[in-house]
């Protein structure tokens, strides 16, 4: 006789009870931020903005809660921004005269700190993974955590000064392509740190920072040469809060993708080197150059502009770096970690990328059935974004239902990043459409 | 299984299919980001050729997106998603509420996740803490109490299966609902040939009722135009090369179209005033469209899409451009209009093309930037540094004034389009008027200068061109140009003669074709070693010719003598440029602007898009699903609790990965100290 019986679910309330005081002084400070920001500028938001700013409580007690160093990084970040922003006294001149803001916490200069960090950070992770020495790789830690800080603080500082030029000018650091390469730097760069903590492996922040620096690599090219960091007013298609929303969101896409990517690259380098086969080598050499290629895709486009020189060290520069990855493959291969944790950061940074880019794409479609009258009119950017999302259902089709390992998943995610390299710029450089905003 | 009708549904709802589709539909759409889509169909022509033209049209390449086989592919995925939903989901659904609690003893030894303990508590006692320690982990658990044994069959995470049947039927919802605001009626019908579009100009009164899409046409996108002060009820979609005229519930009328500039010139707000009056009912009411802020009413959404001109009436002082005395007067001409002309016993036609009000453009000369800004990499660096954005930006941008755009067709029916300027323009500190031609659309305007005269007007250009073109007034030019040049005491005779005689051939080669007429003669008559000296004596003596012909001009008008300083002489100078250059102006007219009365146009889009909250309600589904599938951990585990005080433990994820080995392990480490 047998004899059966149910028990109820577990009720949801263990998150909450488990939580230590910190837990509860951090939500409270988000929400004395939150509450001080809306009294102090709630005139001038309307009220998709204020529900933006009552969401983003949650949104980032959530992610504290769930990752702590995020808390840190918040106060920090609020100090600096809030320094800065105190020394400007209401004066863009001023960043010509205090000390302080010409050289470290001003927009410009925080973010060329950034890129400085973003470098020395590759430099530490690569030193670390050749060497072995785990000092070189906590070195590389830190400096791409002082990158994050002074980049997110330089895209706040940003927005502030961009009211200053103008209260009908200001606007969120989110409507340009080099705001959003600042942003892309970040956000990958953040990604790569949660990774980083969650498979205690600081051997990955080589790989993952070679993307960045690339990235880095043209915005000091686009600020030098091009002068694409002055801060320009939104024409009217952009003039919408659902930019605030649909960008960033992209930007968790984009940067998780390019992380999936690099770790794909990892991945079969250390495959290739344990196996021992030169035909696989010789893939990965082509891999490389494939990858250097990419990454100067610019150049492709740029050279008219007569400053080839800097595209064809960038060139260079990037095909040597991943030309000594491969070389180096046997000395690389045993430091990095094990083959199964490799899998599982492609699959989960390509999970969390697909679903951002997902709402990206249904929050872009919501903003242009408002501004151009059609949730989807297969705009060349709409399509691309479209063809990206396609790419990395199909792998996670693959993955999920046929149960597909190993290597041919590793070479597909990378070559999704030549799909969303070109769905992030080639769009905006090949093809004219409704995303150019040259005119109304 | 064998038969091909099943054979063909196992396809349909495979998975290899379902990602063949999705790469293929990845692949079709490049096409159309590569392809410009929905051009007007000359532009294709022109780009293509008259072969492969037809050709790409016949295979829809100018609107994939809307193309029969296109649509096929996505009709594909539809069928295959919902083939795929309908094996798998009732399955599925029933499997998460179904506990597997028929795993007997032996079947543990199937799973490559177990564990064997051992326990000295009774088992009551064992069963109720193991029971209690799955709840608290969040699992749903089901006792089966067997003769020698307990059966915990525990599962968490279910709803995962609820992600998969969301996600899936969340992308038929958007395909069906995308199939609902296609064009696919429309196509239908005028592949029916119940509705036929019509080809070239018509106005929108006389448009056959064939070619009209009724009010209650359930799902359009149409454009409207409506000039300030109109108001328009018919709204007019482009099918291919024609066009179709949609009617409208309501009609809108334009009191006002508002349009304003940031500071550096870059538009910041595109809004329309309308009124809006309801056919039906006669009702009326106001309201605001602006980018990004449509209006909905009864159905339509009506978007801020473009602007335009509306019909400006632009007064117009026509100059004569060649030599002679005909003066043609005023015009004046709305933006739209084509009106005859009559000049130099030539007939034209005046096409008035467009007028912009303002001009914001970026006028600093290069030298403005700061040297430091452009130079070392240092100073590049210093400038890379501070605050996005300068007080002192190194750029000044100016609105130089409205502008006119107009066509000029002569009685062969070839057009020339200009491009003018109403307010002149500053130059390296002097002021011209420009006026811009080109006979072709794709070239871009070339610009002639017309300097400005001391009283800021154009009469002594046009004195000065008038003397110069003058025949009959060269040998006094020469006379003077020659008693001017004369006060060298030891000219001869013969010198003299020969001055004389080049006075009047420059003028007259001059007169002919202007200085590229002065440059073939010189190629022709001076050998190659002396021409630049030449080149040089017969400038300086056009110039002094050009002098004095404009100051006879002045004499006979009755006005003084001008001093001969260096203003003037730039002014010559640029005089004479501009008479050469308007041998190529083309046509003997200049327009110039003296006035307009500016009205506006707006252009909107209007749609109605039944499928919108059908796609909309997708993207939801589409959402939870995903998440739903990525972030709920499915898992199942067992454990066996025998009389004996052995216990046996069993895990098995829905799908191997790290985190479910991670549970595992903690699992197994777990249950000895409940156990002890």
């Amino acid at each position: 006789m047998e004899n059966v019986q149910s028990l109820p679910v577990r009720s949801g309330w263990t998150f909450l009870n488990t939580r230590s005081p910190g837990d509860w002084l951090y939500v409270l400070a988000l929400i004395a931020g939150a509450a001080y920001a809306m009294v102090q500028y709630g005139a001038y938001m309307d009220e998709y903005e204020k529900a933006i700013l009552v969401l983003s409580v949650p949104t980032f007690g959530w992610l504290g809660w769930r990752w702590s160093p995020i808390r840190s990084l918040l106060a920090a970040v609020a100090v600096v921004s809030l320094l800065a922003i105190s020394m400007y006294q209401s004066d863009l001149g001023r960043a010509e005269d205090v000390f302080l803001l010409k050289y470290f916490v001003s927009s410009q200069s925080a973010i060329m700190w950034m890129s400085v960090l973003f470098f020395l950070a590759t430099f530490c992770y690569w030193a670390g993974l050749l060497s072995g020495s785990s000092f070189a790789g906590s070195s590389g830690t830190v400096l791409t955590w002082c990158a994050v800080l002074l980049g997110t603080s330089g895209l706040l500082v940003r927005w502030y000064e961009s009211y200053l030029l103008g209260p009908d000018i200001g606007h969120i650091p989110v409507s340009n392509l080099y705001e959003v390469f600042v942003l892309f730097s970040v956000m990958t760069a953040l990604f790569y740190l949660y990774y980083e903590q969650r498979y205690a492996t600081k051997h990955l922040g080589g790989f993952v920072m070679v993307v960045i620096s690339a990235a880095v690599g043209f915005l000091l090219w686009y600020t030098f040469e091009r002068e694409a960091h002055e801060i320009q007013p939104l024409v009217p298609a952009l003039q919408s809060w659902w930019m605030k929303i649909h960008v960033p969101a992209n930007f968790i896409g984009y940067g998780t993708f390019s992380l999936a990517a690099m770790t794909g690259f990892a991945y079969l380098i250390k495959n290739s080197a344990s196996a021992g086969s030169q035909k696989g080598a010789s893939a990965l050499w082509a891999a490389a150059l494939a990858l250097a290629l990419l990454l100067a895709l610019e150049a492709v486009v740029f050279r008219k502009s007569g400053s080839s020189v800097f595209w064809l060290a960038y060139f260079a520069v990037f095909a040597t770096i991943f030309g000594a990855m491969v070389a180096a493959r046997h000395a690389i291969a045993a430091r990095l970690p094990a083959v199964e944790i490799l899998e599982d950061l492609m699959y989960r940074s390509i999970a969390v990328g697909f679903a951002f880019f997902t709402i990206a794409t249904i929050l872009g479609a919501l903003w242009a059935a408002e501004a151009w009258g059609a949730y989807w009119s297969w705009d060349p950017k709409e399509t691309w974004a479209l063809i990206v999302w396609l790419n990395y259902a199909a792998w996670l089709h693959m993955r999920q239902m046929k149960g597909l390992r190993g290597a041919p998943m590793a070479w597909w995610a990378l070559a999704g990043l030549l799909v969303t390299t070109f769905a992030f710029l080639g769009v905006n450089m090949f093809l004219s459409g409704l995303h150019s905003y040259g005119q109304l | 299984m064998n038969s091909p009708r099943s054979a063909a549904l196992e396809l349909l709802s495979s998975m290899r299919f379902a990602v063949s589709l999705l790469t293929i539909i990845a692949v079709a759409s490049t096409i159309g980001t590569v392809l410009k889509q929905n051009e007007p169909y000359s532009n294709y022509l022109e780009q293509f050729g008259p072969f492969w033209f037809p050709i790409f049209a016949n295979l829809g390449l100018y609107s994939v997106y809307s193309a029969w086989w296109f649509l096929v592919i996505l009709g594909f995925l539809v069928v295959s998603t919902s083939l795929c939903l309908w094996r798998n989901a009732p399955r599925m659904l029933r499997e998460t509420r179904r506990f597997q609690d028929s795993l007997r003893e032996k079947g543990f030894d199937n799973f490559s996740q177990r564990a064997t303990y051992s326990t000295s508590l009774p088992p009551e006692q064992a069963r109720e803490r193991l029971a209690a320690y799955l709840n608290a982990e969040g699992f749903s658990i089901r006792e089966t109490r067997r003769e020698q044994s307990t059966l915990i069959a525990a599962q968490a995470g279910m709803h995962r299966r609820w992600g998969y049947v969301l996600a899936h039927s969340a992308i038929v919802l958007i395909c069906l609902g995308g199939l609902a605001d296609s064009e696919a009626l429309l196509k239908f019908q005028l592949f029916s040939g119940s509705k036929k579009p019509v080809n070239g100009n018509m106005r929108l009164a006389d448009v056959p009722e064939e070619s009209r899409l009724p009010v209650g046409n359930m799902s359009f996108r149409a454009n409207m135009m409506v000039p300030e002060g109109r108001s328009a009820d018919q709204a007019v979609l482009a099918v291919g090369d024609g066009l179709l005229v949609q009617e409208l519930p309501f009609s809108l009328s334009l009191k006002k179209f508002i349009i304003e500039h940031y500071s550096t010139g870059q538009p910041r707000l595109f809004a329309s005033e309308v009124m809006v009056t309801d056919k039906d009912t006669g009702k009326s009411f106001d309201a605001r469209i602006e980018v990004n802020k449509p209006l909905v009413y009864r159905g339509v959404t009506v978007y801020q899409a473009s602007f335009d001109d509306g019909g400006t009436l632009v007064k117009l002082q026509a100059r004569n451009m060649a030599g002679g005395r005909e003066n043609p007067g005023m015009i004046e001409a709305r933006v739209g209009e084509t009106l005859p002309l009559q000049f130099g016993g030539a007939a034209f036609q005046l096409e008035m093309t467009g007028f912009r009000p303002f001009n914001i453009e970026n006028i600093a000369p290069d030298q403005a930037v700061p040297a430091d800004a452009t130079g070392s990499l240092a100073a590049r660096m210093r400038n890379g540094l501070g605050a996005a954005a300068r007080p002192d930006a190194h750029k000044e941008v100016r609105n130089v004034g409205p502008s006119y755009q107009y066509k000029l067709r002569d009685a062969a029916g070839q057009a020339r389009e200009y491009h003018n300027y109403m307010l002149p323009l500053q130059v390296d500190q002097r002021w011209y008027m420009m006026t811009g031609m080109r006979s072709l659309p794709s070239e871009s305007f070339r610009f002639l200068r017309i300097p400005l005269d001391d009283a800021g007007s154009l009469d002594e250009f046009s004195r000065l061109r008038d003397a110069l073109f003058d025949a009959s007034l060269r040998r006094e030019i020469s006379r003077r140009f020659l008693a001017g040049a004369a006060n060298s005491p030891d000219m001869s005779e013969t010198v003299r003669t020969r001055l004389d005689e080049t006075v009047v051939r420059v003028l007259d080669t001059f007169g002919r074709n202007g200085f590229q007429s002065v440059a073939e003669f010189l190629d022709k008559a001076v050998p190659e070693a002396e021409r630049e000296a030449a080149a040089g004596i017969y400038l300086r003596v056009l110039q002094g010719a050009a002098w004095e012909a404009w100051m006879i001009a002045r004499e006979r008008a009755g006005l003084k003598r001008l001093v001969a300083d260096e203003a003037h002489a730039r002014f010559v100078q640029d005089a004479l440029s501009a008479v050469s250059d308007t041998f190529f102006y083309g046509t003997p007219l200049y327009l110039q602007m003296s006035g307009y009365e500016e009205v506006k146009a707006s252009v909107f889009q209007l749609t109605r898009s039944p499928g919108k909250n059908i796609v909309y309600s997708g993207c939801l589904l589409l959402v939870l699903g995903i998440f739903a599938m990525f972030y709920v951990r499915e898992r199942r585990l067992w454990l066996l609790v025998k009389a004996s005080g052995e216990v046996k433990f069993a895990f098995s994820p829905n799908r191997p990965a790290l985190d479910m080995s991670e549970e595992f392990e903690r699992h197994r480490n777990k249950i000895p100290q409940i156990l002890s």
